[in-house]
């Protein structure tokens, strides 16, 4: 009883792979497992936690519920993507940092994953819409106050009107802000 | 000047990974096809003898390795054939009892592991579970409290009434403290099942080295060592062959502190016998029913207390449900009947707890461990005081605290590291003033008069906990500079989003004087640090923060030492600046850490220019061996730290919640914390660790529960049933303040954090709820169903 393989083309982040899969090998673990690509994570496997989300075509997708060969012809992205070409890290990812707004990373590529696909719909949130756009996904750690706080400055950090010396205001304002000390 | 980064919010170093999808979770290791990967059969009864298992069809399946049942076990290592480690055995645990790694014989709850299979891929594996035929005798099951203590049924035939331990303390004679207590009160207070529930679940990867002879194993655990110990006594290795590596953790709260899962034992055995990298991930319904639960019991207060709440003698019964096994000992119950004093001193005091079998999962420690139910017990009877005597709540708490100039408090009980329960700091009255002025106590009535005129119906509660953290026995630290001037610092525990790379790395960074970024931080490895304990008990911070303060103290003494004779000056001279050593008041005579460290091994190759640099210098006495014979090459610093006893963490906590009269549905509208855990490393990181804390605690106070039928059926094993709060679910905010009562125990005078949260949230929303409806809350989570029916029987 040997499976029959399917030999697709899955564009992630960019770069097209070729891979070979039975029609039931989900996204999550083609993109894990066949890719390599481990920074989309599983926490269910049924659609709740979201901890898996990536982006097709630009909307959020849980990969846990969508077969790999179902994407063929899609552009897949990963959090891995959303990294800048110079390996900073890009706006989401920022404010995450900043904000304290992870603390067992798990569930945070999805939470990436999701917030960039919302800040690209609505880049100026009122704060119920920032908890609005987290609402989506489990985190069992932070308890979601600073992750709220990372969306909205993660919109502030994608805004084009801003500059450095906005972010020294912001920084004035909020005092108690983290000390940048960077590795 | 080095800034000094203890206190400071500094940001986290280990986000970069996280942040960029390039953490390292234990699926994430070996993650490609090569890997072989392993699934479980599992239980479906909750109560049976397994009369035949026929695995003849499973082989059959392509991509099959190996299918093992219990009789498979003993053959491949005698030692598996046993039953798994009783791990934390109590003299008052008469009946502990234990699984097998696969069932044997019978099983006793639904997801017990019965057999195993390995294959090409997880779909495989699946697949081949299919075509394993069992043939079971069903027995009747034995589900919750009440029906274990009927015993009508026995979980095991050889436990009588299916009483596990039978366990008391007390400190005086509380039938005479009672007698003659001008008032008195009896409370029934029940808590449900929860459990942890990390987002990432179990999971264990193991290869064999067949050229070097060696195990390594990757695990999601709490306790690197413990696993390391389990699979060399069970695969007959010697411990020197096995490594255990925990990478990146998923969130733990305590289930992961439990250990061996019977897979942390099939998947190295697998990987030993096939010579292949074999894994296993647990997906979300295993973790549901296969792993740990807690919160479940059941507890009876019988109060004595005088005009002005003052409590002269307390007597509490509880019966705690540890479901199938007792791997983890008594350790829950036991920190319940010891904890549940909180900040306060009853003059005579007895607990008795039976901890007893079900047929459901097994109980080991969740977040706050057995203190939830505890404080749930103490405040509940606090308010019921004050409600008994018409004074304010916070009125009747006062009166039973522990004074600040009564510390050590030493609280006459045995505590859960068999150590005498004793309080070393803390400032009870101070916290209660600052919560009353953050969550507007005083101005309450006022609140609740306004919202009444709009038709809203709200209530107030608080609730005051100790807890007892930073348990030992020690953990230990090595610090090693490296010839460019970097740091790599090994702690043996684990660590699962508590930020210990960046805390510790704050430690050193003071101690040593060196730049936090040129400081590296590994936990949980063997390799690195064979003697540890691991993650659980609020510890880290107290046990591996205070033992790499140490360990670099030592590595800061060996560098001033040797640069004070490479540069000829008293040591006493010396200080260290970002990474340089340096004369005090002259920083022109200086050196680099790294030359130090070359300076420290009198191997004089060069490899690099700190090495040429170094060779300028002549240290020691040509006259003596190049290594002294107490002395080492290399700067280093290895450390241990083992206390006394446990630090005391409290806190206190108040909640104003809005009912609704229509729905019934609870929302917490202000949610407000004080809390004191000594001296703050990152005050970043404790306030996040709150924020956490109190998300679960809601979570406990009302949403989750394990919904088992009465045969014992997990009804609700997936997060579209067992509701864990979303966004949606937390208040918009919590207002935050610290106390610091610096622990004397340790050289930082710090206090552990980590659950704090947790603990007396599902009491302080009791309360609230109470105060908002008016009749009492004696159970909880409470669902807004339980709130209508509530408000059904007392209207009628």
């Amino acid at each position: 009883m040997s499976e029959e393989l399917h030999r697709i083309r899955l564009s992630v982040n960019g770069v097209t792979r070729e891979v070979e899969l039975p029609a039931r090998r989900l996204l999550s673990d083609a993109l894990r497992h066949d890719l390599g690509l481990t920074g989309t994570h599983v926490g269910c496997e049924h659609g709740v936690c979201g901890a898996c989300t990536v982006l097709v075509d630009g909307r959020p997708v849980r990969a846990c519920l969508m077969f790999a060969v179902s994407a063929v012809d899609t552009e897949i992205t990963t959090v891995e993507g959303l990294t800048r070409e110079d390996g900073s890290l890009g706006p989401v990812q920022q404010a995450f940092a900043e904000c304290h707004g992870l603390q067992c990373g798990f569930c945070t590529p999805g939470f990436l994953t999701t917030v960039t696909a919302c800040l690209r719909e609505n880049p100026h949130p009122s704060h119920d819409e920032a908890r609005e756009m987290v609402a989506g996904n489990l985190c069992r750690c932070t308890g979601y106050q600073n992750i709220v706080k990372a969306v909205e400055r993660a919109a502030e950090l994608a805004d084009p009107q801003h500059d450095d010396q906005h972010d020294d205001q912001h920084d004035d304002q909020q005092s108690d802000a983290p000390v940048e000390v960077q590795p | 000047m080095t800034t000094k980064l203890m206190g400071q919010k500094v940001q986290r170093t280990e986000d970069q990974r996280f942040l960029r999808g390039q953490g390292r979770y234990v699926d994430d290791v070996h993650a490609h096809p090569t890997t072989l990967h392993a699934a479980v059969l599992r239980s479906p009864h909750a109560h049976a003898r397994i009369v035949d298992i026929d695995v003849s069809d499973v082989l059959d399946v392509e991509g099959v390795h190996v299918v093992w049942t219990y009789e498979d076990l003993g053959p491949l290592s005698p030692e598996m054939a046993e039953p798994l480690p009783l791990l934390i055995p109590h003299p008052d645990l008469t009946q502990g009892r234990t699984q097998y790694a696969l069932a044997r014989d019978e099983v006793n709850y639904v997801g017990e592991a019965v057999a195993f299979v390995v294959a090409e891929d997880r779909y495989i594996a699946e697949d081949a579970l299919d075509r394993i035929q069992v043939t079971w005798e069903v027995l009747p099951a034995v589900v919750g409290i009440e029906a274990s203590r009927a015993a009508e049924h026995l979980v095991h035939e050889d436990v009588p009434g299916n009483v596990g331990a039978r366990s008391e303390q007390n400190t005086g004679d509380v039938e005479a403290a009672l007698a003659r207590a001008p008032h008195r009160l009896q409370l029934e207070l029940d808590i449900e099942r929860s459990a942890c529930t990390p987002l990432e679940g179990r999971g264990t990867v193991a290869r064999w080295d067949a050229d070097t002879n060696r195990l390594q194993v990757w695990t999601s655990t709490q306790t690197s060592t413990g696993v390391r110990a389990a699979v060399a006594v069970k695969l007959g290795l010697d411990l020197g062959q096995v490594d255990v590596i925990t990478p990146d953790v998923g969130g733990g709260f305590g289930v992961k502190v439990m250990h061996p899962w019977p897979e942390e034992l099939l998947v190295p055995l697998a990987a030993r016998l096939l010579g292949r990298t074999v894994k296993f991930t647990e997906d979300r319904r295993e973790h549901f029913i296969s792993s740990a639960h807690e919160r479940g019991q059941v507890q009876h207060i019988d109060v004595g207390f005088d005009d002005e709440g003052r409590i002269l003698g307390l007597d509490v019964m509880f019966w705690h449900d540890h479901g199938a096994y007792t791997p983890y000992g008594l350790i829950v119950p036991i920190i319940t009947s010891t904890q549940l004093l909180g900040p306060y001193k009853p003059e005579v005091y007895r607990v008795v707890f039976e901890s007893i079998y079900t047929n459901t999962v097994i109980v080991t420690p969740y977040r706050g461990a057995g203190r939830p139910q505890g404080c749930f017990a103490m405040e509940r009877t606090m308010d019921k005081i004050a409600a008994y005597l018409g004074k304010d709540r916070t009125e009747v708490r006062a009166a039973n605290f522990i004074q600040p100039d009564e510390f050590p408090f030493d609280q006459g009980l045995i505590f859960q590291d068999g150590r005498e329960l004793e309080y070393d700091s803390g400032d009870y009255p101070a916290s209660l003033e600052k919560l009353k002025r953050l969550i507007g106590w005083d101005e309450f009535p006022a609140l609740r008069e306004k919202m009444a005129a709009e038709g809203r119906t709200v209530g107030i509660g608080l609730a005051c906990y100790v807890e007892g953290t930073g348990v030992g026995p020690y953990e230990g630290a090595h610090v090693h500079i490296e010839t460019s001037g970097k740091v790599k610092v090994a702690t043996g525990l684990t660590t699962q989003g508590q930020g210990h790379a960046t805390v510790f790395a704050q430690l050193v960074a003071d101690e040593l004087g060196v730049r936090f970024e040129d400081v590296e931080v590994v936990t949980g490895d063997t390799r690195r640090m064979p003697y540890a304990v691991g993650t659980f008990a609020s510890r880290a911070a107290v046990m591996s923060g205070s033992a790499i303060h140490l360990a670099a103290k030592r590595a800061k003494e060996k560098a001033l030492r040797i640069a004070a004779d490479a540069l000829e000056v008293d040591e006493a001279d010396l200080e260290i600046v970002d990474g340089v050593v340096q004369v005090k008041g002259s920083p022109s005579t200086r050196l680099d850490l790294g030359t130090v460290a070359v300076l420290s091994n009198p191997l004089r190759y060069a490899f690099d220019e700190a090495s040429k640099a170094a060779t300028q210098f002549a240290v020691g006495d040509p006259g003596k061996p190049p290594v002294a014979e107490d002395d080492e090459p290399g700067l280093e610093g290895k450390d241990f730290y083992s206390p006394q006893r446990a630090t005391f963490a409290s806190g206190m906590h108040a909640a104003i919640v809005e009912t609704d009269p229509d729905t019934a549905e609870v929302t917490i509208l202000h949610y407000a914390v004080v809390h004191d855990c000594g001296h703050l490393i990152n005050p970043m990181i404790v306030e996040g660790q709150i924020h956490g804390g109190v998300a679960q605690g809601i979570g406990g106070a009302l949403y989750e529960r394990m919904a088992y039928d009465s045969s014992g059926q997990l009804l609700n094993a997936s997060f579209m049933d067992f509701l864990m709060p979303y966004v949606t679910e937390i208040p918009d905010g919590i207002d935050i303040d610290h106390l610091e009562t610096p622990s004397p125990l340790n050289p930082l005078g710090i206090k552990g954090a980590g659950e704090a949260g947790v603990i007396p949230v599902s009491a302080v929303v009791a309360a609230a709820i109470e105060d908002a409806e008016g009749f009492p809350i004696t159970a909880m989570p409470i669902s807004p169903s339980d709130l209508h029916t509530l408000r059904q029987e007392h209207t009628s």
